[in-house]
């Protein structure tokens, strides 16, 4: 690529009222409402879930240590189970994103187009 | 011997030649230091595994299974969830807000001056502490290679600095990798990243698949040979929790030491990611918020399967060659030579060597043991590249252009005076990690070492700074310079009075915990919201609050986020 040096872009008005302005829209309301209806519940339930492990590892490790299949026991399909928990956890958050958040971001941007 | 390591400076050659290849391509400053933004989405998910996975995972993880069997797994269970924080809280916001460095998006609302320099503080402990780690590692391969290295050499080290003596073999890999970096005009392309992720992936499910050939890919009869596996102290087997810290047996402010100790370390895996500055920087070079989501996505596959193979990796060198027998130099029978400590950073290279041999014969076991040495170098140097980058971007652009030269010193700074001022930084914070190294020993694991400290330092210290800043209306400058300096003189401190992981461990340390997280990132937190109560008692800082509502906006929806240079 070639085309180097500073971007161009189109840097927005830096007037103060247009950013104030932008936060108090319908539109970015409801984002931020979106956003964090999904994002506060799954940080929460994925920090519970994991701290579930190192936390009943110590204080239970004799029903930790029970063997499930072969000598394969209960504390490591716990902790297989993070992995799948966290790709599940991604791509319900890329779904939500793509289907929710990137149309209102969308429109927040085209009313900041007009405003200037 | 001979034949490994000629094998290994081949493969290291193919790697280097694709590596200055690719920094060729690399021009102005803009794809310096953010790839020109126009890096895909799913390219970007590889660089950023090869940016994260370093010795400590490739080395250091399955040294901690091979030596204390499934508490080690907690590593790989924890630098995966990592990205969950990355995801939800990080990515985006800091793609939309962004410049090139995470100072750029602290110094949006916050006076540059004291912030920048505070980052730069931040980041270079980040960076140096991890990169000792690298160091160790790297010196670990070099005496696996050069056995007789160490020896050679040790007339001319017999002096020390500050009271520890340099080791001959990390000395000399730690030198040679920075020169190489510095030279090399901080190769830390994106492609040298997706290179290393690509081989690294290469070498770790070769192995995984050998491990399983071994057992006729029957899982069960595998895990009955790491069942059959006890540790000597606890007599628990390998398969049960418990052994890197036994369970029941001290306690510490009346809770058990090992619980702590285990909690603790959770909390440094999964919140020191998202203040990483080499990764966080990854998320500059892609095109837009989109592509940050996506690249997160890519790496989180990536970074995910091999934790998963850690499992193969680490628990196959516990049941084929046991923990006693890793070590530099084996004889006969995959023995230790006599005299030798085991060292946990080598359970890799010797699994490979034991598998090669096993299927292959002699030659299969020394190419076998030259690949995955190659691999485990590039892994290495690539890290290195990016810590230095990140370091020296940090002083470079963040202090020296930003602050001296902008506030205090004023006039233009050309680019080869900003270049040389990174080539300096970067030669010091090598020097700095080589001297780090040396006094820790290279038998200390390298995941243990990079998740004590640099994970730590970067929750404690940039975590808070970002979060408030991105979403904390109230936060302001003396806030985030309360965290920055503070988390990380916290994290440091305690480390140094705690036991740490030199061998043997200190008897009786003034802190009683290895793993510092559990105070130093409340701490942290803590600091920044004191901080920023006392800063608004002193109505020093009326511009950041002000300024919220601008990075509010910006970072939600990326109005005004920097534009990549040809259409996404």
């Amino acid at each position: 690529m070639d085309a180097g040096k500073t971007p161009p872009g189109a840097p927005p008005p830096n007037d103060q009222v247009h950013w104030e302005g932008l936060e108090e829209t319908p539109e970015f309301k409801e984002l931020v409402r979106a956003r964090w209806r999904f994002v506060a519940p799954a940080t929460v339930f994925f920090l519970a879930y994991y701290f579930a492990l190192p936390l009943s590892n110590g204080l239970f490790p004799n029903v930790m240590r029970t063997e499930i299949i072969g000598h394969i026991n209960l504390a490591y399909f716990f902790a297989l189970s993070q992995f799948i928990v966290a790709w599940v956890l991604a791509y319900f958050y890329i779904r939500q994103a793509t289907r929710v958040f990137d149309p209102l971001a969308e429109k927040v941007r085209q009313r900041a187009g007009r405003g200037r | 011997m001979s034949i490994t390591f000629v094998l290994f400076l081949i493969i290291v050659a193919i790697t280097l030649g694709i590596t200055l290849w690719a920094a060729t391509r690399t021009r102005t400053t803009l794809q310096f230091w953010a790839a020109g933004r126009t890096i895909k989405g799913w390219q970007n998910g590889l660089a950023i595994a090869g940016d994260y996975m370093s010795a400590a995972s490739f080395l250091g993880i399955a040294g901690l299974i091979a030596f204390n069997g499934y508490d080690g797994f907690m590593y790989s269970v924890g630098w995966l969830v990592a990205y969950l924080t990355v995801l939800f809280l990080i990515a985006e916001p800091m793609r939309n807000t962004g410049k090139y460095t995470m100072a750029d998006v602290l110094a949006f609302r916050m006076s540059p001056v004291p912030v920048r320099s505070a980052a730069a503080i931040s980041t270079i402990a980040v960076s140096a502490s991890y990169m000792m780690a690298q160091m160790i590692g790297a010196g670990s391969l070099i005496k696996v290679l050069l056995p007789d290295l160490d020896k050679t050499l040790s007339p001319y080290f017999q002096w020390s600095i500050f009271g520890t003596k340099l080791d001959p073999s990390i000395t000399l890999v730690g030198v040679l990798m920075m020169v190489y970096v510095i030279l090399g005009g901080m190769v830390a392309t994106t492609w040298v990243q997706i290179v290393k992720a690509v081989l690294l992936m290469a070498g770790a499910i070769l192995l995984s698949f050998l491990v399983l050939l071994y057992f006729n890919f029957n899982i069960l009869a595998f895990f009955d040979k790491i069942y059959a596996v006890k540790d000597t102290a606890t007599k628990l087997p390998f398969t049960s929790p418990g052994i890197l810290y036994v369970y029941g047996k001290t306690t510490v402010w009346g809770i058990d030491k090992a619980l702590l100790e285990n909690v603790s370390l959770g909390m440094a895996l999964i919140l020191g990611t998202a203040g990483l500055p080499h990764i966080l920087m990854r998320f500059f070079t892609v095109t837009n918020a989109k592509a940050a989501r996506t690249s997160v996505a890519w790496a989180m596959g990536l970074i995910g399967s091999f934790y998963i193979m850690t499992t193969f990796l680490g628990f196959g060198a516990a049941a084929l060659i046991g923990k006693a027998n890793i070590c530099a130099r084996v004889v006969e029978g995959f023995k230790c030579a006599p005299g030798l400590k085991p060292n946990n950073n080598l359970s890799m290279p010797r699994l490979a060597d034991f598998l090669g041999t096993h299927f292959f014969g002699t030659a299969g076991g020394e190419f076998l043991l030259a690949f995955i040495t190659a691999v485990a170098f590039a892994t290495i140097l690539a890290v290195v590249a990016g810590l230095t980058l990140a370091a020296a971007s940090a002083f470079s652009h963040d202090f020296y252009v930003n602050v001296i030269r902008t506030q205090i010193f004023k006039g233009e700074v050309s680019e080869r005076e900003q270049v040389t001022v990174a080539r300096i930084t970067s030669a010091l914070v090598g020097l700095l990690s080589i001297w780090l190294a040396a006094k820790t020993g290279a038998t200390a694991n390298v995941a243990a070492l990079v998740a004590g400290v640099a994970f730590v330092i970067a929750s404690s210290a940039n975590l808070p700074a970002i979060l408030f800043t991105l979403f904390w209306k109230r936060f302001n400058t003396w806030g985030a310079v309360a965290c920055l300096v503070g988390g990380t003189v916290v994290t440091i401190w305690l480390v140094a009075v705690g036991p740490g992981w030199t061998l043997p461990a200190v008897a009786h340390p003034a802190f009683p915990l290895q793993n510092v997280g559990i105070v130093a990132i409340p701490v942290g937190f803590i600091l920044a919201i004191v901080g920023t109560y006392i800063g608004d008692l002193a109505k020093a800082d009326r511009l950041a609050e002000v300024k919220f509502h601008e990075i509010d906006v910006r970072a939600q929806t990326g109005v005004g986020a920097e534009v990549s240079p040809v259409p996404a």
